[in-house]
């Protein structure tokens, strides 16, 4: 693809994501049902989260040496620590030096 | 009444606590910024154009498959559509948003264009912070987070033949963020059911589903799964 054609995509592509994150807000502007988007605050968040993490976990082959052990370790790492310490930071810090490791090792 | 300085001081603190709390995003835009921003131009294209992307699409997924489309000049429908379909996901996450983002002045529209998956998980997990901090709080958040992105892209768009860092696994910072997010998740709502119907929806697409479609298709029937079972309550 050529430079100015580039420029198109860019723009049109920017035009889009702009378009998909501001629907729900254009779609309810004033008035919404407000028990549905009380369920829906409370139970999206942790839908999503655990598919975000799916979605990490995508390329990952369980089936093949290593046997996506560096992410087993990385992931065991972050519940643990933070189920004992209740810190993010320290538990994200330590689960990915201990990944960034198994990787290197493994 | 209102002492200015109290103001400012309240301001610098509420900066510290975003700051800490987009740490983990730091560690994951910034290294997946350079690899973006190195691709690109290796791929022969001009590097402010991976600059501009990252300003103005800022979404990852779509920049990297971006690349892949122009290289096979894919025609402008294709363009289109691919970016619609990797970014419906942004309007089920506006939807759990439109209550918290209901009273905030000014900077709402900056803070819709600025979601994005990590983004979004943090400040759906924030606790409710003070209705007149939180305009302040997100907008940090949100314009902290940008800032990791298009430093990283910058980064690498420029100076990616001279680094010799190895960031290999650095990624897995946002893994790590969302795996903390889902227990803190848990602890707020406790309730299995939206994590069952999440961990079918998702090992049903990952299955099934093609795996850049994977997040849209799991989160589009989680959230109907959701709904339908609410009816029976």
């Amino acid at each position: 693809m050529s430079n100015p054609d580039i420029s198109i995509a860019i723009f049109l592509m920017a035009f889009i994501i702009l378009f998909t994150r501001f629907l729900p807000f254009m779609f309810f502007r004033k008035k919404y049902p407000t028990r549905i988007f009380n369920y829906l605050e409370n139970n999206i968040p942790p839908l999503v989260m655990l598919l975000l993490v799916m979605y990490c976990l995508r390329n990952v082959k369980w089936g093949l040496s290593p046997f996506g052990l560096p992410e087993i370790i990385g992931i065991a790492t972050v519940v643990m620590l933070h189920l004992w310490r209740n810190n993010s930071v320290l538990s994200i810090v330590s689960g990915t030096i201990l990944y960034m490791l198994a990787v290197r090792i493994i | 009444m209102i002492d200015p300085k109290d103001k400012d001081l309240r301001t610098s603190t509420i900066f510290k606590v975003a700051f800490q709390k987009s740490i983990p995003v730091m560690f994951g835009y910034v290294p997946l910024g350079i690899a973006f921003g190195f691709l690109f131009t290796q791929s022969g294209y001009f590097w402010l154009y991976a600059v501009l992307m990252s300003i103005i699409i800022y979404s990852g997924a779509t920049q990297f498959l971006a690349i892949g489309l122009f290289i096979n000049l894919a025609p402008m429908t294709e363009i289109a559509v691919t970016t619609l379909l990797l970014n419906l996901r942004h309007s089920f996450f506006g939807l759990s948003l439109i209550r918290k983002f209901s009273n905030i002045p000014h900077v709402k529209p900056y803070l819709i264009f600025a979601l994005t998956d990590e983004t979004y998980a943090l400040l759906a997990s924030m606790d409710e912070p003070e209705q007149q901090s939180r305009a302040r709080y997100y907008f940090f958040i949100s314009l902290l987070n940008h800032l990791y992105w298009v430093t990283g892209t910058l980064m690498g768009a420029l100076i990616g033949r001279v680094i010799k860092a190895d960031l290999r696994g650095m990624d897995f910072a946002l893994t790590a963020l969302f795996v903390v997010l889902v227990i803190e998740q848990y602890k707020k709502v406790h309730s299995l059911r939206p994590f069952l119907i999440g961990a079918i929806a998702g090992i049903m697409c990952l299955v099934f589903v093609a795996s850049q479609y994977m997040l849209l298709v799991s989160i589009l029937s989680g959230t109907v799964t959701l709904l339908l079972l609410r009816k029976k309550n």
